[in-house]
């Protein structure tokens, strides 16, 4: 048996380890475009902030990869021929598959702006990116960041941490407001100001000035110019599906994929960003750009490869992340009722975050300690915890399981509620019970 | 007496972390390697979480450095006894 592997980044690494625990012996093939292979694309943040050196950022040594015994291959696939079972490289040629796998990732969206392509005009969207931007993080002394996201808050951040002046530039009135309510966005907000970085909200770039093929400034849609030598965009993320649009696979804003993560041309899977996977209990096809979720995925994917019949379990969206240094856990349904301008999707996100949940809210906020709470009807359909994470993991259990919180629904919907002592005292009851 | 009773506080938590073991929740982890980074014996804790085990390594003197720097709260501690449960 031969599998082929498209992409070196967490789906494609976990499908090579489900498919070597099930098949010793077959040939597996993974093939990237990146020279640098497998990364752990999330900890960029924190290389761009200086916690990390660039050599931290392999989880894996190559003694792992002899382990698994998967050939990487740095080469670009150009085309699939479903119809032969095989792949073609741009310097090999056709390599012959049996399963193949489609974790090709997402790439970031480029706004359609004058000087887009000037030199400074930066992303923080792989690691060769990452270098590129250090490198001229060096000489710049004057950035813009936009976009409405985690990512873009890592640039914004990370370029402050580099010793830049930064201005970050929203669309809308605050913050991630597709995610975040107005108090999590002020919170942030006034953390990002402390920090020293600029905001100006309700503002668009319309141009961006170069002198000599290089950033030396915005020019924002209400006519300010804003000096600066770096560009940060982070305005969205697309689904690498072209190889699957041109082999004729089924594609919608990712490649359709069922439970087993197969696309609609037999033999052929895809896992990770780029996959669009059915969802029995949404009764359609969800993108999430999560990386726990990429690699369950690819998981799954290398199961079903390797023969067996396992269908891929969707859990409720977790994303852990630091928001201008708080750390910040955002699960389930915490949708908002307003439409966000910075529309879109970003890395880090989940769609399922979007959908307003039928819910009544219940917060509560101590400094930069603070819960919020979707209540359903019998169960908690989302939360958004920020500092303190002790009660975030039984929360997120709580909304997995659909736990039913009727007993302390009332007290968790009083005014002024102490939601900490309720869940903690709820919690020691039922976690018994819940085998946790 | 405030001061004994402080020191005291000090010493049980201590104590609980002297016989506890970090736990790592690979749901929340992206495998940044932060945690690796600063862990002053050298462990590789990253590859603990990808594995979703708990940090049972001898030399582990339970720091709490790789708790304390991990941006997304995957790591915590847990006494033994819960572990074992």
């Amino acid at each position: 048996m031969q599998y082929v592997l498209v992409g070196t980044g967490v789906a494609a690494v976990a499908a090579a380890e489900a498919i070597r625990r099930m098949d010793p012996k077959g040939r597996i093939l993974m093939v990237g475009m990146e020279k640098d292979g497998y990364y752990s694309r999330p900890g960029l943040a924190y290389y761009l902030t200086g916690e990390i050196p660039e050599r931290m950022l392999y989880p894996f040594r190559p003694e792992d990869f002899r382990r698994l015994d998967i050939t990487l291959i740095h080469d670009r696939v150009e085309g699939i021929d479903p119809a032969a079972r095989r792949v073609r490289l741009a310097r090999r040629g056709w390599v012959p598959y049996d399963r193949l796998l489609l974790a090709t990732g997402a790439r970031a969206a480029r706004p359609d702006l004058p000087g887009i392509d000037l030199e400074g005009v930066v992303y923080l969207d792989n690691l060769e990116h990452t270098r590129h931007l250090l490198r001229l993080a060096r000489r710049a002394k004057e950035a813009v960041v936009v976009g409405g996201g985690i990512t873009a808050l890592e640039l914004a951040e990370g370029l402050h941490a580099r010793g830049l002046k930064v201005h970050y530039l929203m669309r809308g009135d605050r913050y991630w407001r597709r995610v975040l309510d107005e108090v999590e966005s002020r919170v942030v907000e006034a953390r990002l100001e402390e920090m020293g970085i600029r905001l100006h909200h309700h503002t668009e770039i319309a141009e961006i000035l170069g002198k000599k093929g290089k950033v030396v400034g915005v020019r924002t849609k209400d006519g300010r110019v804003l000096r600066c030598q770096m560009v940060g965009v982070a305005v969205g993320i697309r689904p690498r599906i072209e190889l699957a649009q041109e082999a004729g696979l089924e594609t919608d804003r990712g490649i359709l994929v069922n439970e087993y993560m197969e696309t609609s041309t037999p033999g052929i899977y895809a896992a990770g960003d780029v996959a669009q996977v059915w969802d029995p209990k949404a009764g359609k096809h969800v993108l999430d750009s999560l990386w726990p979720m990429a690699r369950r995925q690819g998981e799954a994917a290398g199961y079903n490869m390797a023969g067996q019949r396992r269908p891929y379990q969707r859990t409720t969206p977790l994303n852990v992340t630091r928001l201008a240094h708080i750390t910040t856990a955002i699960m389930g349904l915490v949708g908002q009722r307003a439409a966000d301008p910075d529309a879109g999707m970003v890395r880090g996100d989940s769609e399922v975050w979007r959908e307003l949940p039928d819910a009544i809210l219940a917060q509560k906020s101590e400094e930069v300690n603070y819960i919020r709470l979707m209540v359903g009807e019998r169960t908690i359909l989302g939360a958004v915890v920020m500092g303190d994470q002790s009660l975030s993991r039984p929360l997120y259990t709580l909304i997995d399981r659909q736990v039913d919180i009727t007993p302390i629904k009332a007290r968790l919907l009083a005014p002024d509620a102490p939601l900490g002592e309720i869940l903690a005292d709820f919690w020691a009851q039922v976690s018994r019970e819940l085998g946790e | 007496m405030k001061l004994w009773k402080t020191l005291q506080a000090l010493l049980l938590q201590q104590k609980a972390r002297m016989e506890g073991v970090v736990v790592p929740d690979n749901m929340r982890c992206v495998q940044c390697g932060i945690c690796s980074y600063n862990c002053p014996i050298g462990i590789d804790v990253r590859r603990y979480a990808w594995e979703g085990r708990p940090i049972r390594d001898q030399y582990c003197v339970t720091c709490g450095e790789c708790v304390a720097r991990c941006p997304r709260g995957v790591l915590h501690f847990e006494t033994l006894t819960s572990t074992l449960r």
